[in-house]
């Protein structure tokens, strides 16, 4: 079988007319997965136990004649941010190299209920900080489509994995930007639902008023069915929402004509380049559609970077608190007394990146600062979120790049961190509003490398969001 | 907004991290940079505006109360397999209280 050009209807197929085993599946994907490993870094650990087990699970259910699940047999990569009962979890800091999570994310547990079979977990930068995944202790991640650039971060191993092959789907998570820039790197879908959609039960929390769980995959049909396994309420987080999960991948199919798109004229000012040619493409092609294109405006867009860093990094420094060398396996050698324990194994621990942040944090948070950054910022938040519900009573959806640029070189931004922040300018909007936004594919630079276009819609809009871009695969929008 | 040395090591302080001299120097610079960025914020005027505390304002969509119902929970020895050091059911760290 070929492995690269799997999807999960196909393995449903393949298991349905027993051309393969859901065991023989995972042997193949583990074996496949672990030889080409070495060109990327993409996965940190392999979990063979735990995906034959879950492969033996879905060829009992299929010789019983049960309903196996949405996501049968298929093999997923996790990034390794999210808790997996029994299966290392690193974060991609050094502080959690031996950590073993007791109990497993909703997310995965969902993933897993509904067939899916994990074959390892996936490279990220430490904590799930960075645009490049050049922040991982464990190195970075190599493009499969250029091995001498970036997949783009903080989810580079889970794009990396779905783009070279060695998964159909997988799993990653979002806080500023962290899906759909690698999946634009990359040249694959990445899907970034509305806050609340997924559980963050069991995701290592970076920002928690940001961090969403989304899926990577190669057709939007595959990230939808994903979605669907995956999304609803978690009594086990109480920001998950109620509202009601759809079959998102049967939504897909009704034609785009008689749809108004906006393209906030924000993101495109100062677009004079191969990225912006290739959006004008993707636009191109739902035009053709029957898309009515409008311009609109989301006025407070210049402000939102330096909004988020303030409260991202607030959310950080409380968040990591939580590794002082107490509970999570690592605890400096060099610690006389509790106080030095915390700050040892916190300085030893935690990379670069990491401390920057947490740094900011605290210093936004601290007294006689709190007003100037952090409340300051939530009140820009509200302007954020506000232009976006203004523009979203003209259109049904915005179009917007993902990334100024395609992916850069390793070694290229990495001792700029200020330039590292202002590249997520088109992401982190949509992040701050908490509604749902993906990447799909947009053609390719000259020299090769993926564009992406990014489609917005409102809270819990994923159904429309999931139509469009259907839509936009199905005329040949990934190759406009 | 310029960050000193001396103020990068009062919020390395707070945020309970050992830093290197040349960690305090490179922070001190990074520091400063990105908050000299983040002072655009004052351009804009936000009297008036409620701060943005929660992404999903409709009550109903995270309606919270259940009923309190006994579940378990991670046992003793679970919770404490990812310790760095433990013993008698508990987690050890370093003495606090002087005799």
């Amino acid at each position: 079988m070929n492995i690269p050009s799997l999807t999960i209807s196909s393995v449903r197929k393949g298991l349905a007319d027993r051309t393969f085993s859901a065991v023989e599946l995972a042997q193949e994907a583990l074996a496949f997965a672990k030889a080409e490993n070495p060109k990327t870094n993409a996965y940190l650990t392999f979990s063979d136990e735990r995906a034959l087990a879950a492969a033996r699970a879905v060829d009992a259910k299929l010789a019983d004649g049960e309903d196996p699940g949405l996501l049968a047999g298929v093999p997923v990569g996790v990034k390794d941010v999210i808790s997996t009962r029994g299966v290392r979890t690193t974060c991609g800091s050094k502080l959690l190299e031996h950590y073993i999570p007791p109990y497993d994310a909703t997310a995965m547990e969902r993933l897993e209920a509904a067939g899916g079979v994990m074959i390892g977990k996936a490279n990220c930068d430490e904590f799930a900080m960075g645009s490049s995944n050049e922040n991982s202790a464990y190195g970075p991640v190599r493009n499969p489509v250029a091995l001498d650039r970036v997949p783009g971060g903080s989810s580079g191993g889970s794009a990396a994995v779905v783009a070279q092959g060695t998964a159909v789907v997988s799993l990653g998570s979002d806080t500023g930007g962290s899906i759909r820039q690698p999946a634009s790197f990359c040249g694959c879908v990445g899907v970034t639902p509305t806050y609340g959609r997924v559980s963050r039960y069991g995701l290592v929390a970076f920002a928690s008023s940001l961090d969403h769980i989304g899926p990577f995959s190669r057709t939007v049909a595959d990230s939808a069915t994903v979605l669907t396994a995956i999304a609803g309420r978690d009594s086990r987080d109480a920001t998950s929402a109620l509202h009601e999960v759809q079959d998102y991948a049967a939504a897909m199919q009704q034609p785009l004509q008689g749809l108004k798109i906006g393209l906030p004229k924000e993101y495109f000012a100062g677009l004079a380049n191969e990225t912006g040619d290739r959006i004008q493409a993707g636009i191109e092609v739902l035009k053709k559609q029957g898309c009515e294109i409008v311009e609109v405006s989301l006025p407070h867009t210049e402000y939102a970077i330096e909004a988020y860093y303030i409260i991202c990094t607030a959310e950080v420094s409380a968040n990591l608190s939580r590794f002082d060398g107490v509970r999570f396996t690592t605890r400096s050698a060099k610690a006389e007394t509790l106080i030095d324990m915390y700050k040892n194994s916190r300085g030893e621990g935690f990379g670069a990146e990491a401390k920057r942040r947490i740094m900011l944090g605290a210093y936004v948070l601290s007294h006689g600062y709190y007003d100037a950054y952090y409340i300051k910022a939530q009140r820009v938040r509200s302007l954020i979120t506000r232009d976006f519900a203004q523009a979203f009573e003209k259109v049904d959806a915005l179009i917007t790049p993902v990334s100024p640029f395609p992916a850069f070189k390793l070694g290229e931004k990495v001792n700029d961190p200020l330039q590292m922040y202002l590249s997520d300018i088109y992401t982190i909007t949509g992040s701050l509003a908490g509604i749902p936004c993906m990447n799909v594919p947009c053609g390719t630079t000259a020299e090769g490398l993926p564009v992406g276009m990014q489609i917005l819609t409102k809270h819990f809009s994923e159904d429309l969001m999931f139509r469009i871009a259907h839509q936009y695969e199905m005329s040949g929008g990934f190759s406009a | 907004m310029k960050l000193t040395e001396e103020q990068v090591r009062y919020v390395a302080g707070l945020a309970n991290l050992t830093l290197t001299e040349a960690e305090i120097h490179q922070y001190a610079h990074d520091l400063s940079d990105i908050l000299t960025h983040i002072d655009k914020l004052n351009e804009l005027n936000t009297d008036g505006v409620e701060p943005m505390a929660q992404v999903l304002f409709a009550a109903e969509e995270t309606a919270t109360l259940r009923e309190d119902e006994p579940r378990p929970c991670l046992t003793n020895a679970e919770a404490l397999a990812n310790a760095p050091v433990s013993g008698q059911g508990y987690y050890k760290v370093p003495r606090v209280i002087e005799r």
